[in-house]
């Protein structure tokens, strides 16, 4: 893998709150990797150490050949960030930011065509208490795609956004990745992770529980799929309980919940239906998700 | 070294011209005030037919001094607002320094207390003739140089002040006092002895020295400790800031 991140064992405390406990993993080039977990989990904290914003107590950090630490002024040139819970000053306007952040750069792009890009063409005038919430984000990303970075750092993105900003929002991050850069970011939102990124690292309590594709990670946690089906045929439930790989069959009426180990259990499903002829109201497939990952591995629900 | 210092500088001349209630309060209420004063004095004067009493003599360092004050107390406040409001994080993640930023501040402040007091010495002819001798160009600089000595303590209070809640209380707490003791208005060798040496060790009495020197006349050369102090608090206000400077 050619990572252009390699965190190893880190860890910061705070006081005596140890908010990241030995954490390790990498990130590959050109791939969206997210860090997720509740709030207060240590995400941010970790991204900020892998930015250079704060000192690790432990452990060793490499971005792009570079000790974020030390190197700090070389990295920024090569990092693009954007903070959760950043704020610009009132009365800018939306122009006027990007081109201030462009002229703390050595080699900017140009502004109007980042504009452009993220649709704020039309807003380049309106001062930032005036925007939404959706365009505050889409120029907090803007600006850290001023330096046309390598890495593009994005802490909590869509958190308090609607969700037609947040499908927009995911739109612009994909188009990041096609452009060949590497995005890191944290979110608590299992479904963000799921439909955004490759890799997802799972943080809790500033330990890492698991690391993986969202589909190794719930294949591994979460092997059981269930399919609902309501039908009024006689006979149905011994027909479902005889299907290969079923574990197990409840029914409540005319409602049968159908558990099995998920990789054929709803073509299975399908099969048993169509051989035996059975008529059916309605078919229901609960597929895990992140969401279950992530409550089988800390036994706790995500909660904000 | 202070790269996007002009850029930062001039943008935050414009956003403060956006806000216009920071503008009316900064610039346009003290010429206003001063105008509403100076009739009122101006007149007692003329009608009394006596010397301008102390006040008036020392009205343009009085007027300096307060002026620097507010323009300390506006700076901490900003800088509390920025650092609260996750400015401050933001531009901690770009190639900008804290010294470009408090630079960039002081610089606005420094321009619109410049663009006041002008006004006010315009102003305040019209009621209390200063007189064709009065020594308006070496005031001006000698002004200028004190406001942006004193600013530099601003610098410490903006480095560190959590919340714009607390920094105007702090703020006044710390400059309210050396006002008081700077010999503007009590004469530093009617204070008890120990507040003297108080007063003698504080930043706002060479400032007020040095004014009062040149308003009246005196040669830079004759107020070398009260430029050679200043300068130190200068050096020692910078250092100590960008030392204890907070982002968040």
């Amino acid at each position: 893998m050619d990572a252009v991140i390699r965190v190893r064992d880190l860890r910061k405390t705070y006081g005596r709150t140890v908010a990241v406990d030995g954490v390790s993993f990498d990130v590959a080039r050109g791939e969206i990797f997210g860090l997720i977990g509740p709030n207060g989990a240590g995400k941010t904290t970790t991204m900020e150490c892998v930015e250079g914003l704060r000192a690790p107590d432990g452990g060793t950090i490499d971005v792009l050949g570079l000790d974020p630490v030390r190197d700090v002024r070389a990295l920024q040139e090569r990092i693009g960030v954007q903070l959760q819970e950043a704020q610009l000053q009132k009365r800018i306007t939306v122009r006027e930011a990007v081109d201030l952040w462009a002229a703390l750069y050595r080699a900017p792009v140009d502004g109007g065509r980042l504009l452009d890009q993220l649709g704020l063409r039309e807003k380049q005038h309106a001062w930032f208490m005036t925007l939404s919430g959706g365009q505050k984000q889409r120029l907090l990303i803007a600006l850290a795609l001023v330096n046309d970075p390598e890495v593009v750092f994005l802490d909590e993105l869509t958190t308090g956004l609607d969700p037609q900003a947040r499908r927009t929002i995911w739109e612009l991050v994909r188009g990041i990745r096609a452009r060949g850069k590497t995005v890191f970011l944290t979110t608590h939102l299992m479904e963000e992770a799921e439909r955004l990124c490759d890799r997802v690292a799972i943080i809790d309590r500033g330990r890492l529980v698991d690391l993986g594709t969202p589909a190794d990670l719930v294949r591994r946690h979460c092997p059981t799929a269930t399919v609902v089906i309501v039908t009024e045929a006689p006979g149905a439930a011994a027909a479902f309980a005889a299907i290969p790989g079923v574990t197990s069959v409840a029914h409540d009426g005319d409602t049968h919940t159908i558990r099995g180990a998920a990789g054929g259990l709803v073509t299975e499903v399908i099969r048993c239906l169509a051989a035996r002829r059975i008529d059916v109201r309605d078919v229901r497939t609960e597929l895990p998700t992140l969401e279950d990952v992530f409550l089988e591995t800390t036994g706790r629900a995500m909660r904000d | 070294m202070l790269r996007g210092l002009w850029r930062l500088t001039w943008l935050e001349i414009r956003i403060f011209l956006r806000e216009p209630l920071g503008v009316f309060g900064t610039v346009v209420a003290p010429v206003l005030l001063f105008l509403a004063l100076g009739r009122l004095l101006g007149r007692r004067v003329r009608a009394t037919d006596l010397a301008a009493p102390d006040v008036t003599r020392d009205l343009p360092v009085v007027v300096a001094m307060l002026v620097a004050v507010s323009a300390i107390l506006s700076l901490v406040a900003i800088m509390a607002i920025y650092r609260e409001g996750g400015i401050l994080k933001r531009l901690r993640a770009t190639p900008l320094r804290p010294a470009t930023i408090l630079t960039a501040h002081v610089l606005v402040k420094l321009l619109f207390s410049t663009i006041t007091l002008a006004l006010m010495a315009l102003a305040g002819r019209r009621f209390v003739p200063a007189g064709a001798g009065a020594p308006w160009l070496p005031f001006g600089l000698a002004v200028v140089f004190t406001v942006a000595c004193v600013l530099s303590i601003g610098f410490v209070i903006a480095s560190v002040v959590p919340t714009a809640r607390f920094a105007q209380p702090l703020g006044a707490l710390v400059l309210y006092p050396m006002l008081g003791l700077s010999g503007l208005f009590v004469p530093i060798e009617l204070l008890p002895p120990a507040l003297r040496i108080v007063a003698k060790v504080l930043p706002f009495t060479p400032a007020v020295s040095l004014l009062r020197g040149v308003w009246h006349g005196e040669a830079w050369g004759s107020h070398l400790g009260d430029v050679a102090v200043l300068a130190l608090v200068f050096a020692l206000s910078v250092a100590l800031a960008s030392r204890v400077f907070r982002w968040e």
